[in-house]
């Protein structure tokens, strides 16, 4: 993969014959020294939270829904069974969460950078520990009492649940947080960065999205 | 009947019969996936349709169904995808019937405030929110007495609208010009 570029993930063909529109698009930060996402954003990403804080307010976070790419993701929810107003989407969560606490507030390095990305081109990001996947990422249907990441502990999915999966395990049901054994912690060196496209979602602000994270995340490591 | 059992053996191979001579051929699992598109495209013109309604009419119209529970992305059958689709159909029937009875509301507000600038000393106290006409803010429409008593024994009355919203460390306990607290009188009807 390309040190700024982005690779298509895999689908099952069950899950893209259901969704042609559907696509996992990837990239992956350069290794970096242990410890480099822990403490503090740098001052221009907590300054740039600050200014995004500005604006966004009550009557905007019932509009976003009428905007086009969240409105996209909304009716992705619908369709894989998920109630956007009951699951928000994760601008819709971001938004609500930005009016509890009365600002996006800064919450360490990967948190901030996800959350910038996502507030600037209303497209999630997720983030996993590159050395902890097994071959590239895709999305897949789950098994029956298959484990959510690996070891005796992971909790156990039901059948026929969409999951983004390596060659070895689940690492994320779709939409939802990373498996804590395959997610990026302060202990991670390479960051690998996941961003989903759907149906109405231009590739354009899907790339831009992970491009804003793998540069915010690169001059930090620098 | 021997156009019964032919009927059958064909069903049983993805086709059916039209008659003895014209046979049609079906793929159902085509035509299933065609079901499939289109309820997708019906949830997703519903889903539109939702939001639009909840946007233009926040704060008082929501679309979320209060028995709606959490669950986990999957592929939908033909039947659930029907069943999210009438869910939706009725969310938006919902919505607008809302959004309809708030225009009432907001209406008959706005004729009561139109009563209450043409003849104040009928509507003595009466307080009417500004949001209830349909205006943004927090301000409130009051008819009060000019000149505090001396407006009140000669029946001088007018309508007045308070500047907006409470400042940031909280009310302050308002008196009214008799010494106790202000009246509250409620007007005639109530959003619910």
């Amino acid at each position: 993969m390309a040190a700024a570029g982005v690779a298509e993930g895999w689908c099952a063909p069950e899950v893209r014959e259901a969704f042609p529109g559907l696509r996992l698009v990837l990239a992956e930060t350069p290794p970096a020294p242990a410890g480099w996402l822990s403490g503090a954003s740098p001052a221009g990403v907590r300054e740039r939270l600050r200014a995004l804080s500005d604006r966004w307010s009550g009557a905007q976070a019932v509009m976003v829904r009428r905007q086009a790419i969240p409105a996209a993701y909304r009716v992705f929810f619908r369709h894989i069974g998920l109630d956007p107003d009951v699951q928000r989407t994760p601008l819709e969560r971001a938004v609500l969460e930005r009016l509890m606490d009365g600002g996006f507030v800064s919450r360490g390095l990967l948190h901030d950078v996800l959350l910038l990305a996502l507030v600037d081109t209303s497209v999630p990001v997720w983030a996993l520990d590159a050395d902890a996947l097994d071959g590239p990422l895709g999305v897949r249907l789950s098994q029956e009492g298959e484990p959510l990441g690996q070891g005796g502990d992971a909790p156990g999915l039901a059948a026929g649940q969409l999951v983004v999966a390596d060659a070895s395990a689940a690492v994320a049901v779709l939409f939802g947080e990373p498996s804590p054994m395959h997610a990026a912690t302060t202990r991670t060196r390479r960051v690998a960065l996941f961003a989903l496209q759907v149906e109405g979602v231009p590739a354009m602000h899907v790339e831009e999205a992970l491009w804003s994270c793998h540069t915010r995340l690169e001059w930090a490591a620098q | 009947m021997l156009s019964d059992v032919l009927s059958d053996a064909l069903r049983r191979q993805g086709r059916i019969m039209v008659s003895t001579e014209q046979q049609l051929d079906v793929d159902y699992p085509a035509g299933e996936r065609a079901a499939i598109d289109s309820l997708r495209a019906q949830i997703a013109k519903l889903e539109r349709e939702l939001s639009g309604i909840v946007a233009a009419g926040f704060p008082h119209v929501s679309g979320a169904a209060v028995s709606e529970r959490r669950s986990s992305p999957r592929l939908l059958s033909l039947g659930e995808l029907e069943e999210i689709r009438d869910r939706l159909v009725q969310r938006v029937h919902n919505a607008q019937c809302r959004t309809g009875s708030r225009a009432e509301f907001e209406r008959r507000s706005r004729a009561l405030l139109e009563r209450m600038k043409l003849e104040p000393g009928r509507y003595k106290f009466v307080r009417l929110p500004a949001a209830d006409v349909g205006e943004a803010g927090c301000g409130v429409y009051q008819v009060r007495p000019r000149l505090g008593i001396v407006g009140m024994l000669a029946g001088w009355w007018e309508l007045k609208l308070s500047s907006g919203c409470p400042l940031g460390w909280g009310p302050r306990a308002s008196v009214a010009p008799g010494g106790g607290f202000k009246s509250e009188r409620a007007h005639a009807f109530a959003w619910p």
